[in-house]
């Protein structure tokens, strides 16, 4: 039995903070950061937006597509770093806000930003088991750096989700192959209580994004005998503009191949939601017949890699929800002090 | 607000789940358990609202109590659902020179107000503006 993507759907907010506004604040070259990043903006949640309304306007987004009757979802994982609570699970309040409970089982992930890969994996062997009918997968951030650290000219927030079923359920795209590569690679971390994360530094990059995502994306072409010239996009996680450029490069995607899915240089990293807002992208403007390449990374650090051919359903699931476009050119530009106020650096006492 | 009371109101804050009358076919929203116009006479049953509506009328609050404080100036309108319904709820995303009389909306998924840092968060029903082409503000 082969399984596949019934149902799709992203979620980004609307309020964008440009990266001269953080440059001038902390005395940096915006051209600089421009360059050196490949990032111009990034997108910032509402004050009444978290990884649980981000999670459910994606879901829902998803489950228009599908089409199916929401209770017949048997699994809800939802991936982030960013849940609202500590104890008590996201994963539940979306089940009960897209008409899904009580019969599923459902639960968070937590692997930086790959926790929604994971998620799609867990639903994939629930699914070719014959546990569950369909399972919905959501990787979703309200991503928090610390004020001045390189990171904040990136963290950002948005979400993605898929509903998975059988390829024969009216699959959108099949999942034709999925290999992940995972080791203890300390490059990204952030403890209990803690606010915002610790970093080494120019250390994630080489033995952290890289030695993970080619790792995986080689070992799936190597499992399904396939090349790059093979594929009509690839996706990869954007914790910035350039290291899925570089990647791609390194495994001989061309910027054709790419451009598509990649997000970052718009709306900066939002973490468990970038490389599945990517693979939205790429959707919303693919057709029946295309192979598309998925590679997730997550710190700490593995890469989920996935091989997708879209089916003709595409063609009459994609206008059902919002398209990806419609989210990232629906923008409304902050200072850096509304920014402080709305991810709570600056409470009022 | 207690979390019992939070806890029961969970499916119509939600999704929003009203009530209809199989008699007289009217919607009610928050749910109702008799209907006012035909008693005994009509059963009611949950019924599922879209989500779709206008603006009847709004106000814009400047002076808000202690838990809206922090988005002070926003949006406080009553929305008449397209099945019927009036709805009283934040229109969120928009600066209120946005907002006017008769303006299209859906009813989306937010963060309505928590009980402290340390209670639970309480998520509901807030409006968003159809805006016909994608804007771009500066
Ligand atoms: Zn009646």
């Amino acid at each position: 039995m082969k399984v596949g993507i019934v149902g799709y759907g992203g979620y980004i907010p609307r309020y964008r903070l440009k990266v001269e506004e953080i440059a001038k604040v902390w005395g940096v070259n915006p051209r600089q950061i421009k360059r050196g990043l490949g990032v111009e903006e990034k997108s910032v949640p509402g004050p009444d937006e978290d990884t649980v309304t981000i999670s459910v306007e994606a879901a829902r987004n998803a489950l228009r597509r599908a089409g199916i009757d929401p209770r017949s979802i048997g699994a809800v994982y939802v991936g982030s770093e960013s849940h609202p609570y500590t104890v008590k699970p996201t994963a539940t309040i979306v089940s009960e806000a897209i008409g899904a409970t009580p019969e599923l089982t459902a639960a968070d992930f937590e692997f930086a930003c790959k926790a929604g890969t994971a998620g799609i994996q867990a639903c994939m062997g629930m699914v070719e088991s014959g546990m569950i009918k369909y399972g919905l997968a959501v990787g979703a951030d309200t991503a928090q750096s610390s004020p001045g650290d390189a990171l904040e000219y990136a963290a950002a927030a948005g979400g993605a989700a898929v509903i998975v079923g059988k390829a024969e359920d009216d699959a959108l795209a099949i999942i034709e192959g999925t290999y992940s590569y995972t080791t203890d690679t300390p490059d990204f971390w952030r403890r209990e209580m803690k606010p915002y994360p610790k970093h080494g530094g120019r250390f994630t990059g080489k033995p952290g994004y890289f030695k993970h995502t080619l790792s995986a994306a080689y070992g799936l072409l190597r499992q399904l005998k396939l090349t790059p010239k093979d594929f009509d996009h690839a996706v990869f996680h954007q914790p910035n503009g350039k290291f899925p450029v570089e990647a791609a490069k390194e495994l001989g995607f061309s910027m054709d191949q790419i451009r598509a899915g990649l997000l970052a240089p718009k709306i900066g990293n939002t973490y468990s939601g970038s490389s599945l807002l990517g693979l939205a992208s790429v959707l919303d403007q693919s057709k029946e017949g295309d192979r598309i390449l998925l590679v997730s990374y997550g710190s700490g650090a593995g890469s989920d890699a996935f091989s997708l051919i879209v089916t003709e359903s595409i063609e009459s699931k994609r206008d059902l929800s919002p398209k990806i476009s419609d989210f990232i050119e629906d923008k409304v530009y902050i200072d850096y002090a509304t920014y402080c106020k709305l991810t709570r650096k600056l409470v009022r006492k | 607000m207690h979390v019992p009371r939070f806890w029961r109101e969970i499916p119509n804050r939600y999704n929003l789940i009203g009530t209809k009358c199989n008699h007289c076919n009217k919607v009610f929203f928050p749910p109702r358990a008799i209907c006012p116009n035909c008693r005994r006479v009509g059963n009611l049953e949950p019924c599922k609202l879209e989500g779709k509506g206008k603006v009847l009328s709004f106000t814009v609050v400047h002076v808000a109590p202690q838990d809206f404080k922090d988005q002070v100036p926003y949006v406080l309108a009553i929305i008449e659902l397209k099945e019927g319904p009036k709805l009283m709820a934040q229109v969120t995303d928009c600066d209120p020179d946005e907002v006017e009389i008769g303006a299209e909306v859906e009813i989306t998924f937010r963060r309505i107000k928590e009980d402290s840092e340390e209670g639970i968060i309480h998520y509901g029903p807030k409006a968003k503006l159809l805006r016909s082409k994608p804007s771009e503000q500066t």
